[in-house]
């Protein structure tokens, strides 16, 4: 039957699929140069501002335990401390936000388009997460460019090492946005609720200050958040100072990542 | 295989904060290949349920359906790949160009490299679209984007074409374009064209066409076949003494007299022009005005229901969500 000659087989669709989808969520990233623009200048604000702020500023708080020589063993300052988490901050509202697309989609019609095509439901929903974590890949690549104005030093082999680090990363994180999404039908509702998820996600990840000696009641919280992971390990490889080993950073990404995944597929798959 | 789809006994039950609805009651038909077969009925009727159901974005309640000989529920990606979509609302990337669209299209349904180019070339022709292919498809007019989702819906080359309300929304001109395309279509001879409608004389130009109402079907006919269950043509008349004008005729002709306010009465009578005459003067009530008309499939619909199939208001709650929709960009 030609239908069925056309068709291939069904893993070679799937593939098809998601490279599709994938395709489609790049290119629109690409297209929409204000977004980029806004997604860069917001976070470099952030870093630039509250970084020398606070680093000036109140000095004492921080010179007290380590003196006046280095924020801490092998950190020249808070700006320098910070910058890794800033790096995290943007791929983590990049790769949530990026996940709209699906309610987005639905509210324009298009998600029809792709629900009646010849491919799986997971397939949708893993493309739909690879598109979103290469924006957010890309869109926390550019916050390397900050790294010379800080006075980090990044060699070739840092950078290289990064990509593959930030997509990995990147991955989970839009996992858990399109898990959300999925289940969600107003923008507006999306928005509240992630907002909700990801600021105390991003202010109990160590993104702006260090995790040692906190209360017993953030530490756990601290410790349950799978972001403190993934800025332990940016860190590590950016300025070389980490809390946990970096494989177990990788395990605890990977396995929420997976976790995500999971969730996301099955939204998928049950809606009728 | 001269049956494209089939469909034998479909149910669809919503569960409702109330209960539940039956959206489809035991619904069967089939559609011959190359057949432009319709579905007539007013909103809320089934149609786009079934159609729903047919292209396995939803599943039924109970029953069963094949489509190009693939059952529904055990091969949903074979039917998938036999089906092209035209739905009732807008499926288009917006912020994609038409030739994207239409790419996007072509990779996931998996069409070969070899053929992808030609393909969309072929359709854009066809569609007339091709002077604006690169353009952002949030630029184009209602009737372009119509005739790019049907450009899209073929590009695959599917065994049968669902058009939901194809030409919903759309004004006069560019309706008769779009019918010109469906007809175009239908004269090769190759696909088999599935729509619905709940415009009279859009369905006048289907093979065969279905008339559904709350979920059931309950005429299958072709659209003359249909016509002739009418007793002959529908007479209207206007008088000033409406009530009395009613019983008389029913009275006296033995037939059903319907009233219409705005338009006055009408019933069915066989050779319509030859007894009005002898009408006029046997008549005890004064006649204002009396015309004779061929019974349409309105007529049809009314004598099987009792009611109207009346008109669609310009759907002003279309027109708000897709306001609201360009306030967002």
């Amino acid at each position: 039957m030609t239908v069925l000659a056309q068709m291939g087989t069904p893993l070679q669709r799937n593939l098809m699929g998601i490279y599709t989808i994938w395709l489609r969520e790049v290119r629109k990233f690409w297209r929409d140069k204000s977004r980029i623009i806004g997604a860069t200048v917001q976070p470099a604000l952030f870093l630039l501002l509250l970084g020398t702020g606070i680093g000036r500023g109140i000095p004492q708080a921080f010179q007290v335990q380590h003196g006046a020589q280095e924020f801490l063993p092998g950190v020249k300052d808070y700006l320098t401390f910070i910058y890794p988490g800033i790096i995290a901050m943007t791929i983590l509202f990049t790769s949530v936000f990026s996940a709209i697309s699906i309610i987005w989609d639905r509210e324009i019609g298009f998600l029809k388009e792709v629900m009646v095509a010849p491919i799986s439901r997971w397939a949708v929903a893993i493309g739909k997460t690879f598109g979103g974590s290469t924006v957010a890949m890309l869109q926390g690549c550019l916050m390397l460019l900050l790294a010379p104005m800080i006075g980090v030093k990044l060699t070739v082999g840092t950078i290289l090492a990064l990509l593959p680090l930030l997509l990995y990363i990147s991955f989970s994180l839009t996992a858990m946005g399109i898990a959300a999404a999925a289940q969600m039908r107003s923008m507006q509702g999306f928005t509240v609720i992630m907002n909700f998820l990801t600021l105390p996600m991003f202010f109990l990840s160590g993104a702006m200050f260090p995790v040692g000696g906190l209360p017993a009641w953030m530490d756990i919280l601290v410790k349950v958040n799978p972001l403190t992971y993934g800025v332990d390990i940016i860190r590590a490889v950016v300025i070389g100072y980490n809390n946990y080993a970096p494989l177990f950073d990788l395990y605890v990404i990977g396995l929420f990542g997976l976790l995500m995944l999971a969730m996301a597929v099955l939204a998928f798959s049950e809606r009728e | 295989m001269t049956e494209m789809i089939e469909v034998e006994h479909l149910h669809k039950v919503y569960k409702t904060k109330t209960g539940f609805h039956t959206a489809v009651r035991d619904v069967s038909f089939s559609v011959r290949k190359g057949e432009l077969f319709g579905f007539l009925g007013p909103n809320g009727a089934g149609k786009t349920t079934t159609i729903n159901i047919l292209c396995t974005l939803l599943k039924p309640t109970q029953g069963k359906a094949a489509l190009n000989g693939f059952d529904i529920l055990k091969h949903p990606h074979a039917v998938r790949q036999s089906i092209g979509l035209v739905f009732q609302e807008p499926s288009l990337d917006e912020r994609l160009t038409a030739r994207e669209n239409l790419e996007f299209h072509a990779l996931l349904y998996n069409i070969p490299k070899t053929l992808r180019a030609e393909r969309i070339h072929q359709m854009l022709a066809m569609m007339e679209l091709e002077m604006r292919q690169d353009e952002l498809v949030r630029h184009f007019s209602g009737g372009m984007k119509r005739r790019l989702e049907i450009a899209r819906g073929l590009l695959h080359h599917p065994k049968v074409l669902f058009l939901d309300e194809p030409t919903l929304g759309l004004d006069p001109q560019t309706r008769s374009y779009i019918w010109n395309y469906i007809h175009e279509l239908k004269s090769k001879g190759e696909i088999t064209l599935f729509l619905t409608t709940h415009h009279m004389d859009e369905a006048e130009h289907c093979d065969r066409i279905a008339v559904i109402d709350h979920g059931e079907i309950i005429a299958l006919d072709t659209p003359d076949s249909l016509k002739k269950t009418i007793g002959g043509d529908v007479i209207y008349l206007t008088t000033q003494n409406p009530k009395a004008a009613k019983e008389e005729i029913a009275h006296r002709y033995a037939v059903q007299v319907h009233e219409d306010p705005p338009k006055g009465l009408h019933f069915e009578m066989t050779h319509g022009a030859e007894f009005i005459p002898g009408f006029i003067r046997e008549a005890g009530f004064k006649i204002t005005s009396i015309s004779v008309r061929r019974p349409t499939l309105e007529d049809v619909f009314l004598k099987l229901t009792g009611r109207k199939l009346r008109e669609e208001q310009p759907d002003s709650l279309n027109l708000m969500k897709s306001h609201a929709r360009m306030k967002k960009r």
